[in-house]
């Protein structure tokens, strides 16, 4: 039997503002989700490619899941581009269970795939599960990852994710965030040679009680890197966000490029919503950025659409709909974005009914 | 026949007063210009009479037939028949623009089944890439495919009173030439009542005006005919301010 594990305070920088005193890691007896999986037999392979892109151990969870986790393994062969869609469903379906997924793409050089994976249990499941993600994208690779939390009120997620991008490789990095009670997504991104692109763009959505909690890094280690993040978030009821990002850029990558953006909207009186971005620059010759906002619907585009002649009520509707609209127009065009779209409105209607 | 009537207005922006009595008035088909140097309140106008938040009215109407309009939302007024072209078209991310004209047609009343085919002939009317529309609005558009899409939405909504606030800004010649036409033409075809708020002349070079003002510290010191503007052209406003 292994004994419990330590579990991180709120007094470490990268668990403030969470959740984590209220966990009870005893209350859950080890257990499994069903997985249900398209498209994924051609690449699937049975050795375990865990630790491909790991950098370290970061924290109790990832340990957690390196000594438990079930783990799917890809390897897109090198010059190869996969058609369509990979889909891994996780339905988290017992009360009272931890569950630990794990997920490692290895996509060799000039190889493309795009996966989207899906966390999913109803509102009666009173679960825990502790993701790993791992990606490695070789020279000139593509890839594109879409994870979608659209689990119950009363599941919680403590997620990261780990990616490493080589030379010329592009990274895409997704996460559409509806669902939980508490759900944490630790994203960190790692350019390890010139030319490594990595994109990370995010849509949350907390209402009633639930809270979002992101931690970002975008880890430039190679010259001529380039990285991008777009998190944009809503908070409604009285629910909670946090985003904490970080982009550090190491001594021997001049010539980078880092943005960072996190958007906030707060639809309700009760919620609350925390930004905080982070720069570290080692070196000079570097171009970075960062914003943030918090704050209700932006009066100015409310005004533009009501002088079309629009009532204030559809204006409203349709800006806090746009903010969202905005992140799933990103996404990558193969992805099939209809029934996130049809959930978020049907999210918002709730929202909107319960003020 | 309708008219635009705007009556000893005054108003006041951060309890700075900017407006400090303005009469005007405008008949359907027919073109005000309003011409003045920076700062002169000819922004403040267009909010004015639109209702955008930030700008307090201190006296004066503005009616539209008869109809109060400072006591309606601003969407009542743009249902009402008054159109405001913005000097910076907001972005709005998200929200594509073929979804604002349903819905302010919606708003209206009016049928949306013939709407996509009466956008592609408004947009080739102005140049004007029609696949834009299924876009967010304003977002990555160039200052002229700005303008152009506001223009395309006034072509759409048939109003009948569009306020132009400096159209001209932030647009190449062409841009200009085709807004302007397109503009002119629907005096003609809708019997469109413009007021054409601008810094200059160039404008009014398509844009036919019947009637100049010359607005200079929140006051209308000059109304005549077409032959201001070539006045304003040669001499600048030094004489009138």
């Amino acid at each position: 039997m292994n004994t419990t594990p330590t579990l991180p305070s709120t007094e470490e920088e990268i668990w403030r503002y969470s959740r984590i005193s209220e966990l009870d890691l005893s209350a859950f007896a080890p257990g499994t989700a069903r997985t249900e999986t398209v498209g994924l037999d051609a690449v699937r392979v049975k050795e375990s490619l865990a630790g491909i892109a790991m950098n370290g151990t970061p924290d109790v969870f990832a340990e957690l899941n390196a000594d438990n986790a079930e783990t799917i393994s890809l390897r897109i062969p090198k010059g190869v581009a996969i058609d369509g869609v990979i889909e891994i469903i996780h339905h988290i379906e017992s009360d009272g269970v931890v569950v630990y997924p794990r997920l490692v793409i290895d996509a060799e050089p000039e190889s493309q795939v795009t996966v989207v994976e899906r966390f999913v249990s109803n509102d009666n499941v009173k679960s825990l599960v502790v993701p790993v993600l791992e990606i490695r994208s070789a020279a000139s690779a593509n890839v594109n990852y879409v994870g979608v939390n659209q689990l119950g009120l009363r599941t919680w997620m403590i997620a990261h994710q780990q990616t490493v991008g080589h030379r010329d490789s592009n990274t895409r990095l997704n996460t559409i965030a509806l669902g939980g009670d508490y759900a944490r997504v630790r994203a960190e991104v790692r350019l390890v040679e010139s030319g490594a692109n990595a994109q990370q763009l995010a849509l949350y959505f907390a209402s009633g009680t639930q809270m979002h909690d992101f931690r970002t890094l975008q880890r430039h280690e190679a010259p001529r890197t380039y990285s991008d993040l777009l998190f944009k978030g809503a908070v409604g009821g009285s629910a909670r966000s946090v985003y904490t990002g970080l982009i550090r850029i190491e001594k021997n990558a001049g010539k980078s490029e880092a943005f960072q953006t996190n958007r906030n909207l707060t639809l309700g009186a009760g919620a609350w919503a925390e930004s905080v971005p982070n720069l570290e620059i080692e070196t000079n010759e570097v171009k970075c950025s960062h914003a943030s906002t918090v704050g209700s619907i932006d009066q100015e585009q409310r005004f533009y659409l009501e002088s079309r002649g629009i009532s204030p009520e559809v204006a409203e509707r349709l800006v806090v709909f746009g903010f969202f609209k905005d992140v799933l127009d990103r996404l990558p065009s193969n992805v099939d974005t209809s029934s996130l779209e049809a959930e978020i409105a049907e999210k918002l209607r709730r929202e909107e009914a319960a003020q | 026949m309708s008219t635009l009537k705007i009556t000893g207005l005054t108003a006041e922006v951060a309890d700075k007063e900017i407006l400090k009595g303005i009469d005007l008035e405008v008949n359907s088909g027919e073109v005000h210009a309003i011409m003045g140097p920076n700062g002169a309140g000819k922004s403040t106008l267009s909010a004015v009479i639109m209702g955008k938040p930030g700008y307090t009215v201190t006296g004066g109407s503005v009616t539209l037939d008869g109809v109060d309009m400072l006591a309606l939302p601003t969407w009542k007024r743009a249902a009402a028949g008054l159109h405001l072209v913005m000097q910076y078209p907001t972005e709005v991310p998200g929200v594509h623009v073929d979804q604002v004209l349903a819905e302010a047609l919606t708003a209206r009343g009016r049928d949306t089944k013939d709407m996509a085919a009466r956008i592609a002939v408004e947009a080739s009317r102005i140049n004007f890439d029609a696949s834009l529309v299924s876009r967010a609005m304003n977002v990555d558009l160039s200052g002229g495919e700005k303008k152009r899409n506001e223009t395309l939405q006034l072509g759409m909504l048939e109003p009948k009173f569009a306020i132009l606030d400096e159209l001209d800004s932030g647009l190449d010649i062409d841009a200009l030439r085709d807004c302007a036409r397109r503009v002119e033409a629907a005096t003609h075809e809708n019997n469109l009542g413009v007021l054409a708020i601008t810094h200059y002349v160039r404008l009014l070079e398509e844009l036919k005006p019947d009637v100049v003002h010359i607005l200079a510290a929140g006051r209308i010191v000059k109304t005549g005919g077409p032959e201001l503007a070539d006045i304003l052209e040669r001499d600048g406003y030094a004489a009138f301010v």
